[in-house]
């Protein structure tokens, strides 16, 4: 009876994909997908080698610190970093002092509510302060730029697929569109007010190119600032926010591995021992 | 229950002795997992993966207790919470990465389980009932997963629920209404993310119910053994302690190893970038997939792309994918074989062994884009996982002519040393 009944679901089951089978076989063959122009152009990062990555990285906090430069000079004037804190700036390498310093020199200040009338205000950051968001609301943010939400970054490198290089290769990617893009997919044109860039998803993006020349900042290290430093640097950065316990954790998982490997050498040594004069 | 030359409980301290007059728990725990258990001394080591079963499930428990104090589940602050947890709680980004990752630790271990019962025919008589039970143990784990999965309200997160609860909507006629009552709304949304929260902390203790019921129903006719053959007498089994307290024990490193290595070197490995963006039901993702371990499902799911007889697609794919678990069910009586055992069905075995294949390739195409070639491969992955169980496994299971299987497990066990039973009749136990 349970094999009679089975046996009919399974033919029913077998006989609908077999008909659906059929329909994508005929479709696939009669109505092939067209390539699209993203399948085509869209290039994926290329690896930028970064202290962090690899199984016991840690931060080169040298160069975390000139990332926050560049965010701080460029990427905050569009895009918040509400996850992390001024305080948090102590765990790459700044004292608590320049840390006050930073946060009550910031530009863009923190919504507060004027004691007195009760109206809405503004006032300093302090380090127990999350980084300011550059805009009061979304829709502000939309209106500043062509309609386009400019994401908060605190956790940009692990939204993206290889974020760390995503992060630089998108800073790299913008250029003219190919001729040969436009040839092939007429309707592919890059829309006015965007902008061509091939590591992005959909191939334009509403980001104008943020870093436009070499020089455009002076780091404080010295160190000289071509495009490609920057947007390394801005990676950086944006790895550490993403995931600030990143050293611990790796330091924490050595101790625990050898721990474990231990641990395991010593019970297969005990199961060995109980099982010595068993057959099994 | 057990076998007539089972140990028996004697405390010898007077304290025990006075507790086990008053309540026999030690005698409850002598009995179920320490040396009144005499188990079949041949388990190899796909027979750790019950314990760690239950290993797991400890750690899911406790790390998600600790991240229960944290947590707020409210849809305005949910992700904020969780990234408050990874950045300001003291030690929590090891709690989240420990849940995340015992998630898949936990999964994945019971597959293998699954898949040890499938091959050593741990599910035929007279384990029936703990194959039923284990089966209803996977459902609740799916469900407590999933809206699990739900709780950090990123992307994944809420296009998951709402894909998920979309099914539902395929039932004809009050589909609908059924689905807006589960979600307690017309999308995922406050009312959705607090009953999923409270369901989550719920039903890993009735999971916790279950693996006793499991157990219990286990130890009645005892565990099953590599060649599938009876407990005959005494020297074919040992006490459960400290013979497999010490087998698990190697196990049970071996899966914190891994789970270590997943946990700090990896951990976002196995999960979706775009979880790490908040909820914003305004934006679909380009992909929504499910996590690793509903890919072979959801790849079922989406193989019914056309509407056959008077039944809609999506409604095939949604009967196809709930009957490719609930099929589980009735796997006792579709399997009519008398062999326990797949080394001794030389048939039966490559069957399996194509289902496992098959598995793998479902899993692929899961996740991966639906161009014709992918959705072509999981339409015949699909046929095969429904014709293997339903059409295949029936008819072979008659028609198969099994190995010789040795007379007992002592016997077999003599003969992998190269000896037989005659050779050394005082075999120690
Ligand atoms: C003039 C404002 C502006 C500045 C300055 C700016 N961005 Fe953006 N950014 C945007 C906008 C708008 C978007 C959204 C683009 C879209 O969705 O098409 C965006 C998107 C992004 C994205 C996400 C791309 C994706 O995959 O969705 C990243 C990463 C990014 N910006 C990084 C940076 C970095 C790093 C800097 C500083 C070096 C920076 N941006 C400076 C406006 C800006
Ligand atoms: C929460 C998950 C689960 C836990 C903690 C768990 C635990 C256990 C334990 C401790 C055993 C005894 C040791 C062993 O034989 O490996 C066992 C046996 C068994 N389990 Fe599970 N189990 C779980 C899920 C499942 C599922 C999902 C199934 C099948 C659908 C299943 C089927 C079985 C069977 C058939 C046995 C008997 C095996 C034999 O004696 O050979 N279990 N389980």
């Amino acid at each position: 009876m349970v094999r009679t009944i089975a046996l009919l679901i399974g033919a029913a089951f077998v006989a609908a994909l077999g008909f659906a089978l059929f329909g994508t076989i005929k479709t696939a063959i009669t109505d092939p997908a067209p390539e699209s122009a993203e399948h085509v152009f869209h290039v994926h990062p290329e690896d930028i080698g970064l202290k962090s990555a690899g199984l016991l990285g840690k931060f080169d906090l040298q160069q975390v610190q000139r990332g926050f430069q560049v965010y701080k000079e460029v990427c905050s004037a569009c895009h918040s970093l509400k996850y992390v804190h001024f305080r948090d700036l102590t765990k790459i390498g700044y004292s608590a002092g320049q840390v006050k310093a930073i946060a009550e020199a910031w530009v863009i200040e923190q919504p507060t509510i004027n004691p007195e009338t009760g109206e809405a205000a503004t006032r300093k950051n302090v380090p127990a302060d999350p980084f300011p968001s550059p805009f009061a609301n979304e829709i502000a943010a939309r209106a500043a730029n062509n309609n386009a939400l400019p994401p908060d970054l605190s956790l940009i490198t692990k939204a993206r697929e290889d974020g760390s290089n995503y992060v630089h290769a998108l800073l790299m990617g913008y250029r003219d569109q190919p001729a040969e893009l436009v040839k092939d997919f007429p309707g592919s044109k890059t829309p006015k007010g965007l902008h061509y860039n091939p590591a992005f998803a959909n191939l334009n993006i509403a980001m104008p190119p943020p870093l436009t020349q070499d020089g455009q900042i002076t780091y404080a290290d010295g160190t000289k600032a071509t495009k490609d430093q920057m947007a390394r640097d801005v990676a950086a950065f944006l790895t550490w926010s993403a995931e600030p316990n990143l050293e611990s954790r790796h330091g924490a998982g050595l101790a625990t591995v050898v721990f474990l490997a231990i641990f395991l050498f010593l019970v297969w040594g005990a199961y060995q021992n109980v099982w010595r004069d068993q057959k099994h | 229950m057990s076998f007539p030359w089972a140990k028996h409980y004697e405390p010898k301290q007077p304290l025990m002795r006075w507790l086990d007059e008053k309540l026999p728990l030690p005698r409850l725990v002598y009995n179920s997992i320490g040396a009144g258990y005499p188990v079949p001394r041949n388990l190899n080591y796909w027979w750790n993966f019950g314990v760690l079963a239950g290993v797991a499930l400890v750690c899911q428990i406790i790390t998600g207790v600790v991240l229960a104090m944290h947590y707020a589940p409210n849809a305005l602050v949910a992700f904020g919470s969780t990234e408050h947890i990874m950045r300001d709680v003291n030690g929590g980004w090891f709690l989240r990465y420990a849940h995340a990752n015992g998630a898949s630790m936990f999964l994945f271990v019971v597959y293998v389980h699954i898949a040890r019962g499938l091959y050593y025919g741990s599910y035929k008589a007279p384990r029936e009932m703990v194959w039923l039970l284990g089966v209803v143990i996977f459902l609740l784990m799916m469900a407590t997963a999933f809206m699990g999965y739900v709780l950090p309200w990123g992307q994944m997160s809420f296009w998951g629920a709402q894909v998920i609860t979309g099914f539902f909507s395929a039932i004809p006629g009050v589909g609908e209404t059924i689905r807006v009552w589960l979600l307690g709304g017309f999308a995922p949304d406050n009312a959705a993310l607090n009953r999923f929260f409270s369901l989550h902390y719920l039903l890993p203790f009735v999971i916790a119910g279950v693996i006793i019921l499991h157990i219990w129903a286990l130890h009645i006719p005892g565990s099953n053994n590599p060649t599938g053959v009876d407990v005959k007498g005494e020297q074919d089994t040992v006490p459960f302690h400290p013979y497999y307290t010490a087998k698990d024990g190697v196990g049970v490193g071996a899966f914190f190893l891994v789970f270590a290595l997943l946990v700090f070197f990896a951990p976002n490995l196995l999960g979706h970038p775009d979880n790490y963006i908040e909820a914003n039901p305004l934006s679909t993702p380009a992909h929504i997939v499910p996590e690793w371990y509903f890919l072979p499902f959801y790849a079922i799911l989406k193989s019914f792309t056309f509407n056959f007889l008077w039944i809609p697609a999506k409604l095939w794919g949604v009967l196809a994918m709930f009957g490719s678990i609930l099929l589980l069910f009735f796997l006792p009586w579709l399997d009519s074989s008398p062999v326990r055992s797949a080394s001794y069905r030389p048939k039966y075995r490559v069957f399996l062994g194509v289902l496992l294949l098959d598995v793998l390739v479902l899993g692929y195409v899961g996740g991966a884009e639906p161009i014709a070639r992918n959705v072509i491969m999981g339409q015949i992955a699909s046929m095969y996982y429904f014709a293997h169980f339903l059409i295949i496994l029936p008819w072979i299971s008659r028609s198969e002519r099994p190995l010789p299987l040795p007379t007992s497990i002592t016997e077999a066990v003599l003969a992998k040393h190269g000896e037989t039973a005659h050779a050394e009749p005082a075999l120690a136990h």
